[in-house]
């Protein structure tokens, strides 16, 4: 039992990879779908933003005003803006919104595409002259990749708003002291490695999304089931990428 | 044992011309479960066959195979003189500008209109078709099937009979000359799949195609069919008129008109 459970564990690591790797030869195929890939941005980019920016906003508040008794504590309150900017910088904000897209677009995606493979769309679409893969997952994939650092990078403005209003809550800060710390202690090697890994944030939850969906099974059963295990595996590697993202960083010594 | 019966009409039609779609020898499997088994078979132009068989004897299977969407084990299919299974995708593309398939689920984009599911193979395969083209293309297809007035509405908005039929048109819209049917009465009361049964042959009369009809429902199969083949045990069990096949006295045939 235990060796069949191990066995399609690795199954299923083979295919993500053949997935993965079938994705990289049609991306440089000709032909590629501007429409329907703009047409992802505006839904993957825009129609997460709302969400994405109430959570990053509440995320902000929330995290300076739980910090703040321990630095007051210490005597350390006027390092609040600081540490607070880095640890939504660094990680806190991409982590947040990658977990909360691939709450909403890897779910939505592997529905979708589930959806259309038990009602034959996918067939159709392949017996109309397109090909599949590089309509549907293709555009996604590349959608997933190019807008979640945009919602991230949006996520992180907003949610330092939201901790200076929460440093305000129960200290005065000025906005211009708040803005010059958090410029003033942010540099690029807070910023450059936290943007490069929502890029492979993105990619994993469109190619986990799309693979779960191009492998939907079982009538309506099937489709539930894609859209729950997208969420499920694509937010565990989220959460395996920013383990090796902070190693690499580690070693190259950014932190 | 298989039961062989030659119609006049195949004798006809046999030596006066090509076939359009002529199978060897095919074989495909699922792991250990083989669901045609050296299966034969030819279509010749301007005919309309129907494949009955129970379900999961693979008919569905068949007509995947013959347009390119599943890969056989073994044997041959040829497709208006492209052997399908060596064929390149930009081949397949090409080849099934000639070949529509009705699917039986109706297959149409939930998230489109009529008009841009019509659209969509015209723009896959006709590139330089103007929006006027278009327009013209789309309103014959669908007065074809007598739904101009849909062109707007998602296919939620439509009943099951009005999807059957603009999913016809969408599989018209290319001109093929060769149709692919997949059971496409399943689902629908006897009067819907009535319109839908003579709204298949009036589209062989208008467009001289050649067609492959899979289906269990008697009533469409006496409408449409010129040829009858019974797929049973994965092989070419009986062919022949409804007549002929009604008529037959071999018991597994008998079964499917009683």
């Amino acid at each position: 039992m235990q060796s069949n459970a191990l066995y399609a564990f690795f199954d299923e690591i083979g295919d993500i990879t053949r997935f993965t790797g079938k994705f990289f030869i049609e991306l440089f195929k000709s032909r590629f779908e501007l429409k329907e890939f703009l047409r992802q941005c505006f839904y993957i980019g825009n129609k997460s933003f709302g969400l994405v920016a109430i959570t990053a906003f509440i995320m902000g508040l929330v995290i300076t005003i739980q910090s703040r008794p321990t630095l007051v504590e210490f005597g350390a309150e006027a390092w609040l803006p600081k540490m607070v900017s880095v640890s939504l910088i660094r990680e806190i904000a991409p982590v947040i919104t990658a977990l909360i897209c691939a709450g909403k677009i890897g779910s939505g995606i592997g529905a979708e595409l589930g959806s259309m493979k038990v009602t034959e769309q996918i067939d159709a679409m392949d017996v109309s002259g397109t090909n599949p893969y590089k309509y549907l997952v293709v555009t996604r994939v590349m959608a997933t990749t190019l807008m979640i650092p945009v919602l991230v990078t949006l996520a992180d403005a907003i949610s330092l708003y939201g901790a200076y209003l929460g440093a305000n809550i129960r200290g005065i800060v000025s906005w211009d002291l708040f803005w010059s710390q958090v410029f003033d202690t942010i540099v690029y090697s807070d910023l450059f490695p936290s943007i490069l890994k929502t890029y492979f944030f993105g990619f994993i939850i469109g190619i986990i999304g799309c693979y779960k969906g191009f492998n939907s099974k079982k009538g309506t059963e099937g489709v539930g089931q894609s859209a729950n295990s997208a969420v499920v595996i694509s937010s565990l590697l989220v959460f395996v990428i920013d383990l090796l993202a902070v190693q690499i960083t580690d070693v190259l010594n950014l932190n | 044992m298989t039961t062989s019966i030659t119609t006049n009409s195949i004798a006809l039609n046999k030596n006066s011309a090509k076939p359009v779609i002529e199978i060897k020898n095919l074989y495909k499997s699922f792991s250990s479960n083989a669901v045609l088994i050296d299966f034969n078979f030819s279509l010749y132009p301007g005919e309309n066959v129907v494949v009955l068989g129970k379900s999961g004897s693979g008919k569905s299977v068949l007509i995947k195979c013959i347009i390119g969407l599943m890969k056989p084990d073994k044997g041959s299919i040829s497709v208006l003189d492209n052997e399908v299974p060596q064929l390149t995708s930009s081949q397949l593309d090409k080849l099934r500008v000639k070949v529509g398939f009705l699917f039986q689920s109706n297959a149409l984009y939930d998230s489109m209109t009529v008009r841009e599911n019509l659209e969509f193979p015209l723009r896959r395969h006709w590139f330089k078709t103007s929006q006027s083209e278009e327009d013209t293309l789309i309103i014959e297809a669908l007065s074809n099937v007598g739904l101009t007035n849909t062109v707007d509405m998602m296919p939620a908005e439509l009943s099951g009979g009005m999807r059957k039929r603009i999913a016809l048109a969408r599989t018209l819209i290319l001109k093929p000359e060769i149709i692919l049917y997949d059971e496409p009465t399943t689902g629908l009361d006897p009067i819907t799949g009535k319109e839908i049964s003579n709204l298949m042959n009036d589209i062989k009369k208008k467009y001289k195609t050649s067609s492959i009809i899979i289906s269990h429902d008697i009533n469409c199969v006496k409408i449409v069919a010129d040829r009858i083949v019974m797929l049973i045990d994965g092989k070419c069990y009986a062919e022949g008129t409804l007549d002929e096949l009604k008529n037959s006295i071999d018991s597994k045939v008998k079964q499917f008109f009683e």
